[in-house]
């Protein structure tokens, strides 16, 4: 039985402990704004907060999260107000969308990291998420936007 | 329940529209069918309005949303027309329906096809309103105007749009002379920027993708595909499959008939309760093929046989003048052939859908790009009417060309019927990257005779690449005519003698279309070869290239079969040199070109396409570090789309096209041993990601109220020729074959 947290709620599981806690979101817990892109740690889509750190959730199994803490983008922010997503939303950053909320979670544990990062360790932070739409420069000035709206 | 779920036809009409709406149609007449015979066209509503008596618009939109932003810019235009307040106005995605008129999201052409449509439906409910709301205070029409959602008359009275609405419903819908269209200068939404429909629920997660969609009692499947392109099924041994917790059993679809079209291609199906479950019962799995006709299918060797096809006289697609007597006088020639590898879409969502196969009808929810043709595969597999197929559109996490071919809705539709239960089919990356609708391979030989300052007096190019074609007819070998005007038989170049030829070439795998299609590899070799002359001459590449498209002018295409130029007249959208200049003037200008020189590491590249009716010229500034890294600081783009409907997602088209773009140049190559494809996910088949993506992409709109053209597609073929340009320039390096990376810069 593996106890954990998913936006501050309590969870029990005890299914495969080898199951990434990906699909436990998405197919169990039915949330599923965290997605599917590569399955191998390749893509950043899937990207969670794991105890307030960016986390690929295909590769990260049900009995790694055992008494963590996970957020999802649906656990962000009430009403997407946190920084991240006011910015994204400032710099009109999604094209299709479907990249953006691992996007967001690996810029959110950056700045909880970092307030002020610079362009190379943005990119840095960033390189793991890809977004075939290509909206990188976007994502770039939306994250420089956030981090000013921290300050 | 699932947002999805509501959007069907019936809810359409039973749910949406409360009591007493007006609904309106508009007719649409593609333009294709106007050229044939009219007296057999159906004439198909493809537009629908709706406005309740809360003063709520309703948009319906037919096109699919892919990132591109259709799903606010078309509700723009039918807004502004309607001069309705874009607060009360509420976006409805249509179901498959031939009534929509063509719902295929691909080439570019939404506004295109639509911007009139939805113009006329807005005006013409306009009109509606005025006029019942004149008869109502029995006034006359003319002292009513619509305004921001209500009609005002001149003494100051007002009535709301949800106030009129039922009254409005019983005007006569007015004949398309009445209309008034806005002039630009009233353009309340067209040509300002709107945030996307979709914003809110992208950056909160609710967003409803393919992959999101769940119906009550569904079960998940994974298909194990013969490794081979048409391989069959010999047998299977699915014992250990069947031990993995949550696999419930195994199903086989059956394989394709050629032409493969969008069949399923067929194999082993692992049923489980979750897509987990599935994928571990699939790696269980023990499948025996018969890999078949495909087995010795080698793109090494491939590209070997087409670059000699392309170096032999082929079939003549275009002649201008006589190249053969040019280049018989026995002056100085410059040749050289250019390769690009076979390429995989990759978007970031990968193929999925849902189906419910239930008393001999199948409902569908799928991220596709064409939903009618969800209909025809689904009823084709399943042995039903396509009328019978109901098909839900969700949002596309990416799409490119990849999402119009609905393999995998057959799939799950197949599934569903043997199981007497929904099924949805989730590819893996690794089904996406081995089993695509694979942009096309092609070798090109180019060959020129060079007269006085550098400039050719004859100009011969050939180009041999598996066709598209060959998804539709087995045995195709040569080109379509509509690859053929993508980018080829169109050279808007001002030279007495120009031959363009087509060579044939077999299929081994699927052959699809991808963003920008046959242009990618035409591009490539036109303009990589425009460079090698201006080298040559030791010209200024903007110089030379305006040289070499000369005057201003309208290039008439003589041609048998006719340049298929989109499906657009000529005369309507000619290929027009002044707009190709201007875009190329625009971008030299704003990139610096004339005071930035080229050194070691640092350099520009230029390219200039017209495709999918559009101008665009780009530069690029790259840089090579002593490592041989290449990075890209700056991306200039001058676009000349005709009158733009979205600024702002215009400019987000062309910033993602140089980034894809980049990853064609760069880094994008799909090789095969044995018939089989030998890359697998995002580690063997990388894409551009931030640090090798363009830095800055400054995108130059020219401002014009000449007709829209296309905005999702043109930006992507001169990105390559551009970046190996800038790369000969910095290093003398002439990069012939995609992708870069293959050689080594320093
Ligand atoms: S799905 Fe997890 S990194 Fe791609
Ligand atoms: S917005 Fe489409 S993949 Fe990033």
């Amino acid at each position: 039985m593996i106890r954990f947290k998913v936006n501050g709620q309590s969870r029990v599981f005890d299914g495969d402990p080898e199951m990434p806690l990906l699909w436990y979101l998405r197919d169990e817990a039915q949330m599923t704004g965290t997605k599917f892109g590569c399955g191998i740690g390749q893509c950043g889509c899937c990207t969670v907060l794991n105890n307030g750190k960016a986390a690929r959730s295909c590769v990260t199994t049900m009995k790694d999260v055992e008494n963590a803490s996970v957020t999802t983008i649906e656990g962000l922010s009430k009403n997407g107000q946190h920084p991240v997503q006011k910015a994204w939303k400032q710099a009109n950053v999604p094209q299709c969308g479907y990249c953006q909320s691992g996007q967001m979670m690996q810029a959110a544990s950056l700045l909880a990291e970092k307030p002020k990062p610079t362009d190379q360790e943005i990119d840095a932070a960033m390189q793991g998420n890809i977004c075939r739409c290509g909206t990188y420069q976007r994502i770039r000035q939306a994250i420089h936007i956030a981090a000013g709206v921290r300050a | 329940m699932n947002s999805i779920q509501k959007v069907s036809r019936r809810s359409f009409f039973e749910g949406i529209f409360s009591t007493g709406a007006l609904i309106l149609g508009a007719q649409v007449l593609p333009e294709s069918l106007l050229a044939g015979d009219v007296d057999n066209a159906t004439w198909h509503p493809s537009v629908y309005l709706g406005i309740n008596p809360d003063g709520t618009v309703i948009a319906l939109t037919h096109r699919s949303e892919m990132g591109t932003g259709i799903r606010t810019a078309l509700p723009m235009v039918l807004a502004d027309e309607l001069e309705a307040d874009w607060k009360h106005v509420r976006i409805e995605q249509g179901i498959g329906d031939k009534k929509y008129g063509d719902q295929n999201t691909d080439g570019s052409c939404s506004i295109r096809d639509f911007y009139t449509a939805f113009r006329e439906a807005g005006a013409s409910a306009r009109l509606m309103l005025e006029r019942a709301a004149a008869a109502k205070w029995n006034v006359p029409a003319a002292e009513c105007k619509a305004q921001l959602h209500q009609v005002v008359h001149k003494s100051g009275k007002k009535l709301g749009y949800g106030e009129l609405a039922a009254l409005a419903a019983k005007q006569a819908v007015p004949q398309k002379a009445e209309l008034k269209l806005k002039t630009p200068a009233e353009f309340r939404y067209i040509g300002k920027d709107v945030a996307i429909t979709d914003m809110d629920a992208i950056l909160t997660g609710k967003a409803v993708f393919g992959m999101d969609a769940r119906v009550p009692g569904m079960v998940f499947a994974s298909v194990q595909r013969s490794p081979v392109y048409g391989g069959t099924l010999v047998s299977f041994d699915d014992t250990e499959a069947k031990k993995v917790k949550g696999v419930s059993g195994t199903a086989t679809i059956e394989r394709f008939k050629a032409p493969h079209n969008f069949q399923a291609l067929g194999g082993v199906a692992v049923i489980a309760d979750s897509t987990w479950a599935a994928m571990q019962g699939r790696k269980k799995l023990q499948v025996k093929w018969d890999s078949g006709t495909h087995a010795g299918f080698d793109s090494a060797a491939y590209k070997d046989e087409l670059l000699a096809t392309a170096r032999q006289p082929q079939k003549v697609m275009r002649a201008v003048g006589n190249v053969d007597a040019e280049f018989a006088k026995g002056g100085k020639t410059l040749d050289a052939s250019y390769y690009v590898p076979l390429l995989s879409h990759a978007p970031m969502e990968p193929p999925v859908a849902v189906a419910d196969f239930k008393n001999g009808k199948v409902t569908v929810w799928t991220c596709t790009q064409n939903p009618q043709a969800v209909q025809d595969t689904v009823a084709g597999a399943v042995g039903i009417k396509p009328e019978d197929v109901t098909c839900n559109v969700t949002l596309l996490g990416g799409g490119f060309g990849r999402k119009s071919k609905p393999d995998y809705a057959a799939e799950a539709a197949i599934l569903s019927k043997q199981l007497g239960k929904p099924v949805k089919v989730v590819w893996s990356r690794e089904d996406d990257i081995q089993h695509d609708f694979y942009h096309s391979t092609g070798g090109m030989y180019l060959k020129a005779a060079v007269g006085a300052n550098g400039k050719p007096t004859a100009w011969l190019q050939r180009s041999v690449f598996p066709s598209i074609g060959s998804t539709f007819d087995d045995t195709a070998q040569y080109a379509m005519d509509l690859e053929m005007g993508l980018g080829w038989i169109d050279l808007p170049f001002d030279i007495a003698n120009h031959q363009a030829e087509n060579g044939p070439a077999k299929h081994h795998v699927r052959i699809g279309w991808m963003r920008s299609v046959a242009n990618i590899y035409h591009a490539f070799a036109i303009h990589s070869f425009v460079d090698e002359l201006a080298a040559a001459a030791g010209r200024d590449r903007v110089e030379y290239l305006l040289d070499l498209i000369g005057p201003g002018r309208k290039i008439d295409i003589k041609t048998t079969p006719p340049y298929w130029n989109h499906n657009q007249p000529q005369e309507k959208y000619p290929v027009d040199t002044a707009r190709l200049r201007r875009v190329i003037e625009v971008a030299a200008e704003k990139s610096g070109w004339a005071n930035k020189k080229p050194s070691k590491n640092r350099a520009l590249g230029i390219a200039a396409h017209r495709s999918f009716l559009t101008y665009v010229a780009t530069v690029v500034e790259i840089e090579i570090d002593d490592q041989g890294r290449l990075t890209i600081p700056e991306m200039h783009f001058a676009v000349d789309a005709g009158q733009i409907i979205h600024p702002e997602r215009a400019r987000a088209q062309m910033e993602g096209s140089g980034v894809f773009g980049t990853s064609i140049a760069m880094m994008g190559e799909i090789t095969a041993k044995n018939g089989a494809i030998e890359q697998s996910n995002f580690n063997n088949y990388p894409v551009a990601r931030m640090p090798e993506a363009p830095r800055q992409v400054h995108v130059h709109l020219i401002p014009s109220n000449e007709l829209p053209a296309g905005i999702g597609e043109p930006g992507v073929p001169p990105v390559a020729p551009a970046i190996t340009n800038a790369i000969f320039a910095a290093t003398g390096k002439r990069i012939r074959e995609l992708p870069v990376r293959k050689t080594k810069l320093v």
